[in-house]
């Protein structure tokens, strides 16, 4: 069930133009940012060798265009998951979902699944620009590893807290705005008050807020560090947004 | 014998609700309804607007939870498990519920994956659903780009597909053509023999055209429920309309033998009440010619339901 229902908003999502002109700027941006940093790369090359212990192709140039993508994954994802539910909901669509032999738990993975394959392709399309010369330099894989298992928790997180918000509207643009506004919030506000918090030594309050700062979660992965506590941090704020979303829809049931 | 057939019938009942009610605030759009539905019955649901026909239907279908009250559809509680009495379940909400980027046939695909129709039988329940809802030539077309008539027959076909035990339509004519009506009115006849179905709407001749039994709804309450036949019967057989040029007092025509009473309407007509098992017609002819007065109409009071209808629903509205 989820499987057809992931499907079936896949294909919603590129019969519209929207998912389209999203591949298209996120290639645009990050395939400009690999260019620019690559030349500086090679630019600097000379330098780079006269010290001890350089960093790599990996660290100055694919890591930091995979955290390009987390900055352009701020206003991606709720683009793309605007219309998952608001627009189901404005269109009376919705009724088909929940009049079927189908759980809300289903209905919600579904369109989670859904967003996170086209987070995924362009996850795959910004992995292939350093991968391409894969065999003309020595890439880091366990690097990389690392970093796209952060970018996919990430995503997972961006994706949940989108389609939370855009349970709560019937207005697409709305809920764009507002994930956005959400998930910006939490980058600015969740890193200092976790830190605010650390400082004074609240740590269980830290380690809670720490849950709510996404992108901060993201940097030991993107440094190659395997930190267990910011990979909870990531499935946790994923969890309790898409369970969330299953009782904004069932509320809607319960209330009328 | 009695006991014979009642206790088939409620081996047959498909759908039950028992006291559902549902408030909105303190306003009680639908309050204490019964409702029971036997295996190829077809029942209307008439009312007028804001009666709560359709938070009724949103309730037996599952999308709106009753304040209080009970459904159990094919004998599966549907407030317990929802997931497993859906099943038994095809709805037409008043909106269809369509997308409009898929095309018929991708859209009845999906409706019937949604219903867990094996990957076997997809195809043909697609296929014939499109064909008894005549849209076998528009089966590649965008749902968008359909007319308004043929968007309405994919929201039936979408409600049939999976051939489900209970079809619940709200207002299924809405938005269709004379021709296409009578077509859907067949569809839905034909359906009654196999499933039940519940079709809201209020246009009356329909509900007296397709439908087994009649329940009329008003401020959310019940106010009516009778099988047609004996609506029919009740009212049709045994109310004779007449109109008179020159006529005598009531109290004559209710006099006459075979007539129980006799009511004056507007502009010289009467509407008597024939006694059970008597056809004073003739009768009444023959006295009319000798008295005199000017008989120009006679003949059974046709507008039963309606008059059900306006009699119950009418009195408060203003």
């Amino acid at each position: 069930m989820i499987f057809t229902i992931a499907a079936k908003d896949l294909k919603s999502l590129f019969a519209s133009p929207v998912a389209w002109v999203v591949l298209i700027l996120v290639q645009l941006i990050a395939g400009y940012g690999f260019l620019r940093r690559f030349d500086d790369f090679l630019n600097l090359q000379p330098q780079l060798l006269q010290l001890s212990s350089p960093p790599g192709f990996t660290e100055l140039v694919a890591a930091p265009t995979f955290s390009t993508l987390a900055a352009i994954m701020l206003f991606a994802v709720p683009v793309l998951a605007m219309r998952m539910i608001a627009e189901e909901r404005r269109n009376q669509t919705m009724v088909l979902l929940t009049s079927a032999p189908v759980s809300m738990a289903d209905i919600v993975l579904g369109k989670f699944c859904a967003l996170m394959v086209m987070l995924m392709l362009i996850l795959a399309l910004i992995a292939l620009m350093p991968l391409s010369l894969a065999a003309a330099t020595r890439l880091d894989y366990r690097l990389i590893g690392s970093i796209l298992l952060g970018l996919t928790l990430l995503a997972a997180a961006f994706s949940a807290v989108s389609l939370y918000v855009s349970s709560l509207t019937t207005h697409p643009i709305v809920a764009a705005l507002g994930a956005f506004g959400a998930l910006l919030g939490m980058v600015l506000i969740g890193e200092q008050v976790a830190d605010n918090l650390h400082t004074r030594g609240l740590g269980v309050l830290a380690a809670l807020a720490q849950v709510f700062s996404p992108v901060k979660n993201l940097e030991p992965l993107g440094k190659g560090v395997i930190d267990s506590y910011a990979i909870a941090c990531l499935l946790l704020l994923a969890a309790l947004f898409l369970a969330l979303t299953v009782r904004q829809l069932d509320a809607r049931r319960l209330r009328g | 014998m009695s006991s014979l057939s009642l206790s088939t019938a409620a081996a047959a009942a498909t759908l039950r609700a028992d006291g559902l009610s549902r408030r909105f605030g303190g306003r009680a759009a639908v309050d204490g309804i019964n409702l029971e539905l036997k295996r190829g019955e077809v029942l209307g649901f008439l009312g007028p607007n804001g009666a709560g026909k359709t938070t009724t239907m949103q309730m037996l279908t599952g999308n709106l939870a009753p304040t209080t009250g009970s459904v159990s559809i094919c004998g599966v509680d549907l407030l317990a498990s929802p997931v497993a009495a859906k099943s038994h379940l095809g709805y037409l909400p008043e909106v269809p519920p369509l997308y409009r980027d898929l095309n018929v046939a991708e859209f009845l695909e999906l409706v019937a994956r949604l219903h867990r129709v094996p990957k076997a039988r997809r195809a043909t329940a697609v296929n014939r659903a499109s064909e008894r809802c005549g849209l076998g030539d528009v089966r590649r077309k965008l749902i968008g780009a359909l007319s308004k008539g043929y968007q309405q027959r994919v929201g039936i076909a979408q409600a049939i597909v999976h051939e489900p035990d209970i079809i619940i339509l709200d207002e299924p004519t809405v938005g269709l053509d004379p021709n296409q009506i009578r077509d859907i009115r067949a569809l839905i006849r034909e359906l009654g023999n196999a499933h039940s179905v519940i079709l809201s709407t209020h246009i009356l001749p329909e509900v007296e055209a397709i439908c087994d039994r009649v329940q009329i709804m008003h401020h959310g309450k019940m106010v009516y429920a009778d099988t047609i036949a004996e609506l029919k019967q009740l009212h049709n057989g045994r109310t004779l309309l007449l109109g008179l040029n020159q006529p005598p007092d009531a109290s004559e025509l209710a006099a006459i033998p075979g007539v129980a009473s006799a009511e004056p309407l507007a502009d010289n007509q009467f509407r008597l009440r024939v006694t059970p098992n008597a056809d004073p017609t003739e009768r009444i002819v023959a006295l009319a010619a000798q008295k005199q007065w000017g008989l120009r109409q006679i003949g059974p009071a046709q507008t039963s339901l309606e008059d059900v209808f306006v009699n119950l629903t009418r009195h408060d509205a203003s």
